[in-house]
C-alpha cells in the first residue's frame, strides 16, 4: 500500500507539472509539442527492455521483441521528427 | 553486463535525472527559439534512461533487446526522414500507436512472467488494475491510432463511417471492457482475461475512430496521444517505475491539454466530436442554391492580383486545401513579391486548420515563412477590418459566418471563426462551390465583398504570382 501510495503521488504531481507547462506552450509549437510528447511516452521502452532481456519463455521473448521494436520505432522516430520540425521554424531576422 | 550492475538508489538517481530532462524538454517547448534545444534535452533524457535499464540485473540476454532495438530504431528513421512534412500527421497517429501497442504487449509479456517466474513483482492488487488499464487503454490507442492513419493517408474515407446500433455496439464492448478487467483483478492466476481485455479493446479502438471524420482529427489525434501517455503511466505502475509513471503522466497531461483546446476551437464537447458523427450529411442542392444562387462572383488572378497590387495589407488565411495542394512553397512565393512592393503579409491560422494541432504553422515553416508572421486567431481577428485583402486558400468551415447563429441544427453554430468577412476584399480559392466538411453552404462565397477564384490552390496562388511579378 505504502508503494502505492508513493507511485500515486509521483503520478499527480507529474500531471500537475505537465498541466502548467503544457499550458504555456503556444498554438504555433502544438504539432512539434505533439511529436515530442510523444516520443517521450517512448519511455514504455524502458519498461519492454527488462521483459524481452528475461527470456523466461519463448511467448514472452517474442512478445518482448515486437515491444521494443515498436517502443523504439516511436522514441527514435518521434524525437527526429519532431527535430525536423522544429528546425523549421525560423523569425524574419534569421531568414534574412 | 553484470560488472557494471548499479545500486538500486544509483538506478533511481538516473532515473530522476531522465524524468528531469523530460520536464525541462516540454517547458522548453513554450519557445520556438529554445525548442530544438529543448527536444534534444528529452532525447538525452530517454538515451539515460535506456542505458540505465540495461544495466538490470534481471536482464540475461540481449539479442533479442538488440534486435529490437536496431529495427525499431531504422523504422523510426526511415519514417521520420521520408515523409513529406504534409504527411506528418498520419506519422505522428502511427508512433502513437506503436507507444500504446508496445505498453500493452510489454504488460502482458511481464504478467506472462510474474505468472511463471520467480523473480518478478508481485501480482498484487496496484499489479492487475494497472495491467488491466494498460491493456485497454493500449488496445484502444492502438487500433484507434491505425484508423486515424487510413483516414489521414486516404486509406479509408475521411467521412464518418456510421451504421446504425453502434451505439449499442460500443456499448456492449466497453462492458465487456470492464467485466475483463474485473476478472484479471479478482482472479490473477491466469492471463487470460489480460489477452481477452487486449483484444475487445482493440476492437472499441476500431469502433470508436471509424465514425469521426476527418476533420475532427486534429481531436482525435490528441487524445490518442494523451491514452500513449497514460498507458505508459500503468506500464510504470506494473514495474514500480517512477521515470515512467512520470513520463507518461506529463504525455497524458499534454494531450488531455491540447483536446481541451482543440474542442473549444470547435465550441463543442469531447462526447460530440466521439460520437455525434458530425460531417456525415451535406447540404442538399436547393439549401446551397439559396445561400449561393446569382450572388457569387468569380474573378480570374489577373483580377485578384490587381487588387493587391493596390493593397496595403494582405492576411493570407490557409486551411487543410493547402496542406491538399502543396501550395505553402507558392504561397511563400506570393509573400516575396508582394513583400517587394511594399504590401504586408500576414498569416491567420485558426486552432483547428488541418488534420492535427499547429498544423498551418509547421506547413508554412517548412515554406520559409518566418514564424513571427504567423498569427492566432484572437491576435488576428482585430485586424481584419484595417486588411485591403483577404486571401483564404482552402479553408471553408473556420471562415463560416455561419458559426455566428446561435441556431443548434447549425454544426459549427458557436464555433469560433476568422473573421475574414469583415477585410475590404475577400478572394476565397477553392475548387467549387462544395460544401465543407460539416456539409453546410457558406454565406461567404455570396458575400458582397467576396470574389471566388476557382481552381487548386498551388495552380492559381502561382498565377496570381506570375501576374503580379507582371504588374
Amino acid at each position: 500500500m505504502e508503494v502505492f501510495v508513493a507511485a500515486l503521488t509521483i503520478f499527480v504531481l507529474a500531471l500537475f507539472v505537465g498541466f502548467e507547462l503544457i499550458s504555456k506552450v503556444p498554438p504555433l509549437l502544438h504539432t512539434p509539442l505533439m511529436s515530442g510528447a510523444n516520443a517521450i511516452s517512448g519511455i514504455t521502452l524502458v519498461g519492454t527492455l527488462v521483459t524481452s532481456g528475461a527470456q523466461l519463455t519463448m511467448f514472452t521473448t517474442i512478445l518482448g521483441f515486437i515491444a521494443v521494436t515498436m517502443a523504439t520505432a516511436n522514441v527514435v522516430g518521434g524525437f527526429l521528427v519532431t527535430h525536423r520540425m522544429l528546425e523549421m521554424f525560423h523569425r524574419k531576422s534569421d531568414v534574412a | 553486463m553484470p560488472d557494471v550492475s548499479l545500486s538500486d538508489a544509483g538506478i533511481d538517481l538516473l532515473y530522476l535525472g531522465a524524468a528531469v530532462l523530460f520536464i525541462l524538454a516540454i517547458r522548453g517547448m513554450a519557445n520556438p527559439r529554445t525548442a530544438v534545444r529543448s527536444n534534444q534535452l528529452g532525447a538525452a533524457g530517454m538515451l539515460i534512461a535506456i542505458v540505465v535499464t540495461l544495466t538490470d540485473k534481471r536482464i540475461v540476454s540481449y539479442e533479442v533487446i538488440i534486435a529490437g532495438l536496431v529495427v525499431g530504431g531504422l523504422i523510426g528513421a526511415v519514417m521520420a526522414y521520408r515523409v513529406a512534412v504534409s504527411s506528418i500527421p498520419q506519422v505522428v497517429a502511427v508512433f502513437n500507436g506503436f507507444g500504446g501497442g508496445a505498453s500493452a504487449l510489454a504488460v502482458g509479456a511481464a504478467l506472462e512472467e510474474a505468472l511463471k517466474g520467480t523473480h518478478f513483482e508481485e501480482v498484487d492488487l496496484q499489479f492487475t488494475v494497472a495491467a488491466a488499464a494498460s491493456a485497454l487503454i493500449g488496445g484502444v490507442s492502438l487500433t484507434g491510432s491505425a484508423i486515424a492513419f487510413g483516414k489521414l493517408q486516404g486509406l479509408i474515407g475521411e467521412r464518418p463511417l456510421l451504421f446504425p446500433g453502434r451505439h449499442i455496439v460500443n456499448a456492449t464492448l466497453a462492458a465487456i471492457c470492464l467485466a475483463l478487467s474485473a476478472w484479471l483483478i479478482a482472479d490473477p492466476s491466469s492471463s487470460l482475461p489480460f489477452w481477452l481485455l487486449v483484444g475487445t479493446a482493440s476492437a472499441l479502438g476500431l469502433m470508436l475512430v471509424l465514425p469521426i471524420g476527418g476533420a475532427d482529427m486534429p481531436v482525435v489525434i490528441s487524445l490518442l496521444n494523451a491514452y500513449s501517455g497514460i498507458a505508459a503511466a500503468g506500464h510504470g505502475w506494473v514495474l514500480n517505475n517512477s521515470v515512467l509513471i512520470i513520463a507518461g503522466s506529463l504525455v497524458g497531461a499534454a494531450g488531455f491539454i491540447l483536446t481541451a483546446i482543440m474542442s473549444r476551437a470547435m465550441n463543442r464537447s469531447l462526447l460530440n466530436i466521439m460520437f455525434a458523427g458530425v460531417g456525415a450529411v451535406t447540404a442538399s442542392e436547393e439549401e446551397s442554391d439559396e445561400v449561393y444562387a446569382g450572388r457569387v462572383k468569380a474573378a480570374s488572378p489577373d483580377e485578384v492580383a490587381m487588387l493587391m497590387d493596390g493593397a496595403r495589407r494582405v492576411v493570407v488565411a490557409p486551411g487543410y486545401g493547402m496542406a491538399v495542394a502543396q501550395a505553402q512553397h507558392a504561397v511563400h512565393d506570393m509573400m516575396s513579391v508582394l513583400e517587394s512592393k511594399g504590401v504586408e503579409v500576414e498569416f491567420a491560422v485558426h486552432p483547428v486548420a488541418g488534420r492535427m494541432p499547429g498544423h498551418m504553422n509547421v506547413l508554412l515553416a517548412e515554406a520559409n515563412i518566418p514564424y513571427d508572421k504567423l498569427k492566432e486567431m484572437d491576435e488576428a481577428n482585430p485586424t481584419f477590418r484595417e486588411t485591403d485583402v483577404v486571401l483564404v486558400i482552402g479553408a471553408n468551415d473556420v471562415v463560416n459566418p455561419m458559426a455566428r447563429e446561435s441556431d443548434p441544427s447549425v454544426p459549427i453554430a458557436g464555433m469560433p471563426i476568422l473573421d475574414v468577412d469583415q477585410a475590404q476584399v475577400v478572394v476565397i480559392i477553392k475548387r467549387s462551390l462544395a460544401a465543407g466538411f460539416a456539409g453546410i453552404p457558406n454565406p461567404l462565397f455570396a458575400a458582397d465583398n467576396a470574389l471566388m477564384l476557382f481552381g487548386d490552390a498551388k495552380q492559381m496562388v502561382a498565377e496570381l504570382t506570375a501576374a503580379l511579378k507582371e504588374m
